[in-house]
């Protein structure tokens, strides 16, 4: 994977939250997407980043969105994302129309979310993220497989698997009000209003606190 | 290889191998010549230059012309990195360095050579396997280098079994002599010394555990008499200086001496004055016979006689014992018996200070005398040793391994497992989940440390994962409630990371961490290491964030948010406030305006700390100037109104403490003050904001308008009341505040129409000392009121404030002597009343001899009183009353000198007392009082020669001492008083 692209990290930087984040935003006269949180300026912007990383990524594939690697090497590069699986599970979640492609419009939608998301958006985001198979659970498995590397090797494998399937426990008890095993999204909703530090539960899947950070150090000094 | 350390030892060792080496070349010229398969590298700052005959030199580089087999230099140097591939080139290399001093004295070069040894000794495995036509020399080398060796190691084994191994009893011991000899003036070593840590281990050490594997016991601090403050370790290998500017840094910056006394002469010699030749002898006698332990019966006998003299000086810990015992060892002629009883003083003082900080005290001038003497006590013992409130160590309670643990201990084991071994999610989830448990309790505090689970939260907080800082935060801030965690966070150097954090851009960061510098900072070495990492400009600055965005109405969550922090940043201000270092802190930092502009906001729960934190620090006068300055009387009125009783309450500790000035008391009248604090009395319930309010009324009725104000509100009545059935910190203000109240008629007669005469008489017997003085003023103030004077002569008053004459305490002395002047002017038949106590006469002449001078003017102004009954004068002169009035003549206490002087010309009217004062040459000092600026000593020392002139002999004196000097308004002054 390539290394962060400084170029890359300034057009982000340009459409990170926090000094614009109370800023009303003016409503925006393009049709296709009134319904961001971005200004217009900023979704032409994010257009053109799009069509440029499309060409760099898929010169060959005459392809008219990016697939999941170089979705990928975005998170990595661009947002500090480290876990395969999860990089896929956000690629997934931002496909909406499951063509194993992102087009202009999911891009620019789900880096609505990724960026300037409200509370409620991220949560439902994140729901997404960590749900898999369809049902709108998050299930036993589910959890136990996205956990799965979260302990280092211990002694034994047994005495791992032992742990991760204590961990899933702790989270189940925790997060499954109507114990019935599973989490749904009113479970998740319920557990993450109550303790915020639940929204991220099973692995990062938003962009680092500390990525944002770092830009917006950026957008202070560029404006 | 690492590099060694410099150490006696290995310096010996190192000149050892150089002999060695040196000497090898003629020695065993053969066996110099074997080449070694791996040559010896090292880094050097010889020159080129240095090398003679033998070697090629070129500006950079030097070959020795001996090679080897293939021709590859012997020796090759490339500055600044040199190799060598045989022991004769090493010996001449020395030899040439030895020549140019400067290079040899190079510990550099010299620590190299001990790395080779350990590398010589592998070249020695290779030696052996080979199987060489030269290997009979290799063997030679072999033999030589482990002869060497063995020397080495026997002659290191003879220096090591001499050095002197300290351990932590005699570090202790040390330092307590040392304690003992410092403090301030020329007679003393040392200003101060201090260990930073209070808590010791089981095993005598304080340094903590990771330290101690490094033999280190503990860190002092100490204060030479003319040098900045220095931080020193002592560990087992000897003491050494550790530090730059004020922290600890374990590293080690200056040499290892034998011991800390060592240390100190060699480090500071000259300020560490010879002169103490007492100091050095109890020094050698403490070090030849260290084992000594002073006899038990003794030591325990004298603690105990001692309690029993004053009750509540030695109640609080062993250490005094300690101290005692040391006293008495160390000092075993007549010394010791002074020693202890100036022990007693301070602490009697120390115990003063405690009172006045905590429970409000005593008479406003008694109050200043508290706070001055505690800040005397700070400057003798650095920093902020006088604020021992809550110091006091907690036993260190471990659950017992084998003891019946509780699920939660096995649940949170295992959750900290998770914390070591997991990433960031698995993390986050077993910080979430241990948040469930019931943190409050202490068995999950003390699961959490007992299974080490508190390293692993503070090293969360050095990570960079906002939401584990958050998690682990969350936690901290909870079980940081219990005193011990509190001291282990601080141990494992919490405080400077949760400082930094506080710089952090995340709102809900910062505040977990100035809530959990709060709890934390509520004993003194933590509030010393926040103020060190610069918490204390850091927590200022967060009250800043609600003052930025407060101006326009922006977004109400954003603007919540900022308020919380500028909340949490007070609540930590305030614990840190305690420390008067921090307070100074604070108001260098910019503070005071912060909190200003806070107060103004409506929160609640941001008005508690806030005015909390004002409140502690008005105990500094500056603080009370700015606090007048930046006009926050008025909101301190306002908020008493409030319905949070903790607001109140410390909005009312706040006015006490600043109503001190008469500026102050009238701001808080004209904002109206008076009236809610008034009314607050009648809510009995919650002591603490009894206290702090008797304390504020206490304080504002020194103003006679408040006091006339108080009583409009029917506050006099209510404070009566009050008399019976209150804690200890509640009587003294009530008392206090009916003192001041009753130097109006009006209170006096309402005090004693509501009855309160006599529980206020009950309180004589008290013993908490401030409740003394305050009672003894209300009574004195109650007697001038003939009537009131016939109830408290009733019940006994008069006898009970005589017996409080004999009070170890001299501000009781002093107020119980005062108190029983109205009494004695107002009492019916005074003269006969007088004379009924048995001995009291004597008593009260022999205070003539108190070296107070506050008890000395009260005493003098009693026996004024009593020299009014010609039968009490008579017996008075018998008691030798006139030259111990003559003695203290010479002095320039003006209070002293008027009362003295009223006395003297009281004490004229009897027998042939005239003409003795001018024996006992009390004449000419009187003279000399006309040049004082106080027309109060004028009248009195105008009266006192009149009664003086009419012996002819002191007349001349007069004259000769006075009269000419005198001006002609003084004349006047003195003729005119004179006729009348």
């Amino acid at each position: 994977m390539s290394k962060p692209n400084p170029f890359l990290s300034l057009e982000f930087s340009i459409l990170l939250p926090p000094t614009h984040f109370f800023l009303d935003p003016t409503p925006l006269s393009h049709t296709d997407f009134s319904f961001f949180t971005f200004k217009k300026s900023e979704v032409e912007c994010l257009i053109r980043l799009f069509h440029s990383l499309v060409e760099r990524a898929n010169v060959r594939l005459n392809n008219f969105g990016l697939d999941r690697n170089a979705f990928r090497a975005i998170l990595h590069s661009v947002f500090g994302m480290t876990d395969d699986m999860l990089m896929n599970r956000v690629f997934f979640a931002f496909d909406k129309d499951n063509d194993n492609c992102i087009n202009a419009k999911e891009w620019v939608k789900g880096l609505s979310v990724f960026l300037r998301g409200t509370f409620e958006e991220k949560l439902k985001f994140c729901f997404e993220v960590y749900y898999l198979n369809g049902d709108g659970y998050i299930s036993q498995e589910e959890i136990f497989d996205m956990l799965k590397n979260s302990l280092h090797q211990q002694s034994s494998e047994e005495e791992t698997d032992e742990g991760i399937r204590e961990l899933v426990d702790i989270t189940l008890k925790k997060m499954d009000y109507d114990n019935d095993g599973k989490i749904s999204f009113a479970d998740f909703e319920k557990a993450v209003k109550e303790d915020k530090l639940l929204l991220e539960v099973f692995g990062p899947c938003l962009p680092e606190a500390k990525v944002e950070c770092q830009q917006l150090k950026l957008v202070k000094g560029t404006f | 290889t690492r590099t060694l350390e410099i150490t006696p030892l290995n310096e010996v060792i190192l000149k050892e191998i150089a002999m060695f080496v040196e000497s090898f070349i003629y020695k065993h010229p053969q066996e110099a010549k074997y080449v070694f398969v791996e040559p010896l590298e090292w880094k050097t700052n010889l020159d080129p230059s240095a090398f003679e005959s033998g070697y090629i030199v070129s500006e950079t580089t030097v070959k020795s012309e001996e090679v080897d087999k293939d021709g590859q230099p012997l020796l090759f140097l490339s500055v600044p990195h040199i190799k060598i591939r045989s022991l004769g080139q090493l010996s001449r290399l020395l030899l040439i360095a030895k020549d140019r001093k400067s290079c040899n004295k190079n510990p550099g070069l010299d620590y190299n050579t001990v790395k080779e040894d350990t590398s010589t000794v592998n070249i020695l495995d290779k030696i052996t396997k080979d199987e060489d036509p030269e290997s009979e020399i290799k063997m030679k080398v072999g033999m030589l280098l482990k002869q060497l060796d063995l020397y080495l190691l026997n002659h290191s084994l003879k220096r090591i079994s001499l050095q002197i191994c300290l351990n932590p009893t005699t570090v202790k011991n040390h330092i307590e002599l040392l304690k003992h000899f410092s403090g301030k003036g020329e007679q003393t070593v040392l200003e101060s010394i201090d260990y930073t840590s209070d808590y010791e281990f089981s095993n005598g050490c304080r340094a903590p555990p990771w330290r101690q594997i490094h033999g280190e016991i503990c860190y002092v601090l100490v204060k030479p008499h003319d040098v900045e403050t220095l931080c020193v370790t002592c560990s087992t290998e000897g003491v050494f200086l550790n530090e730059d500017e004020g922290e600890i840094n374990y590293e080690r910056k200056s040499e290892i001496y034998k011991d800390l006394v060592t240390f100190f002469k060699r480090k500071i010699g000259k300020i560490f004055r010879k002169y103490d030749i007492r100091f050095t002898e109890e020094w050698k006698k403490e070090n030849e016979e260290p084992k000594e332990v002073p006899k038990k019966e003794e030591a325990d006998a004298l603690p105990k006689a001692f309690l029993a003299s004053s009750k509540n000086i030695l109640e609080k810990n062993q250490i005094n014992f300690g101290k005692i015992q040391m006293t008495k060892r160390l000092e075993p002629t007549l010394n010791w018996k002074a020693t202890v009883d100036f022990k007693k003083n301070t602490q009697e003082k120390k115990h003063g200070g405690r009172l006045g900080r905590s429970g409000p005290p005593v008479s406003p001038g008694r109050a200043q005398l508290v706070r001055k003497s505690a800040e005397k006590i700070e400057e003798i013992l650095s920093d902020s040793s006088s604020e021992n409130e809550e110091d006091e160590e907690p036993p260190d309670r471990r659950q017992e391994a084998n003891a019946d643990l509780p699920s939660e201990y096995w649940q949170i084991q295992k959750l900290v497992k998770y914390l070591k071994g997991g990433n960031q999610t698995a993390t986050v989830i077993a910080l979430r989940s241990m948040k469930d448990f019931n943190l409050a309790q202490e068995t999950c505090q003390l699961a959490i440390r007992d299974v080490g689970g508190l390293e692993v939260l503070i090293n969360l907080l050095d990570t960079d994962e906002v939401k584990c800082k958050i998690g682990s935060l969350k936690i901290l801030k909870e079980i940081s409630h219990n005193p011990q965690i509190r001291r282990n966070i601080v141990d494992l150097g919490g405080l400077p990371v949760m400082v930094n954090i506080l710089d952090s851009p995340h709102k809900s960061l910062k505040c977990l961490a100035a809530e959990t510098i709060a709890n934390v900072a509520k004993f003194r070495r933590a509030r010393r290491a926040v103020r060190h990492h610069g918490g204390i400009t850091k927590l200022v600055a967060l009250l800043d964030c609600a003052q930025s965005s407060a101006k326009p109405a922006q977004s109400s969550l954003y603007d919540a948010r900022d308020v919380e922090v500028a909340r949490c940043g007070a609540l930590a201000l305030w614990s840190c406030s305690k420390s008067n270092a921090n307070k100074e802190a604070i108001r260098q930092a910019g503070g005071i305006p912060l909190l200003a502009h806070l107060l103004k906001t409506s929160h609640e729960n941001m008005l508690i700390p806030v005015v909390g934190t004002l409140q502690e620090c008005a105990s500094e006068e500056n603080y009370r100037a700015a606090i007048k300055a930046e006009r926050i009387i008025e909101n301190l009125v306002k908020n008493l109104n409030s319905e949070n009783e903790q607001l109140q309450e410390q909005c009312a500790m706040a006015i006490y403490q600043c109503a001190e000035d008469k500026e102050t008391r009238d701001l808080v009248r004209l904002h109206g003050g008076l009236k809610p604090l008034a009314s607050l009395l009648n809510n009995t319930d919650n002591k603490e904001r009894l206290a702090a309010v008797t304390g504020a009324i206490w304080k504002c009725s020194i103003s006679k308008e408040n006091a006339t104000k108080f009583r409009e509100y029917e506050a006099i009545e209510t404070l009566v009341g009050l008399l019976t059935d209150q804690p200890e910190e509640v009587l003294v203000n009530v008392v206090g505040a009916l003192g001041e109240c009753c130097q109006e008629y009006e209170n006096r007669v309402l005090v004693r129409k509501c009855g309160g005469l006599q529980p206020l008489v009950n309180l004589l017997v008290g013993i908490n000392q401030t409740l003394l003085v305050n009672v003894t003023k209300a009574v004195g103030a109650c007697a001038v009121e003939p009537e009131s004077m016939m109830i408290i002569d009733r019940l006994d008053g008069v006898r009970l404030l005589w017996s409080l004459l004999k009070n170890p305490h001299p501000d009781v002395k002093a107020s119980a002597a005062w108190a029983l002047c109205p009494c004695i002017q107002n009492a019916k038949d005074a003269g006969e009343m007088v004379r009924c106590f048995v001995g009291g006469l004597e008593f009260i002449v022999n205070l003539l001899k108190s070296d107070n001078k506050e008890v000395l003017a009260s005493v003098c102004a009693a026996i004024t009183n009593i020299a009014k009954d010609q039968e009490n004068l008579a017996a008075i002169t018998d008691l030798g009353v006139v030259p111990l009035l003559s003695k203290l003549a010479n002095t320039n206490n003006d209070k002293l000198r008027r009362h003295l002087a009223e006395a003297i010309s009281r004490c004229c009217m009897w027998g042939r007392n005239r003409v003795a004062f001018g024996e006992y040459k009390a004449v000419a000092p009187l003279v000399r009082y006309l040049k004082s600026n106080d027309a109060n000593v004028h009248r009195a020392t105008a009266q006192a020669l009149y009664q003086l002139s009419e012996d002819a002999d002191n007349c001349i004196t007069i004259h000769e001492n006075g009269a000419v000097k005198t001006t002609a308004s003084l004349k006047r002054e003195f003729l005119g008083y004179s006729k009348f």
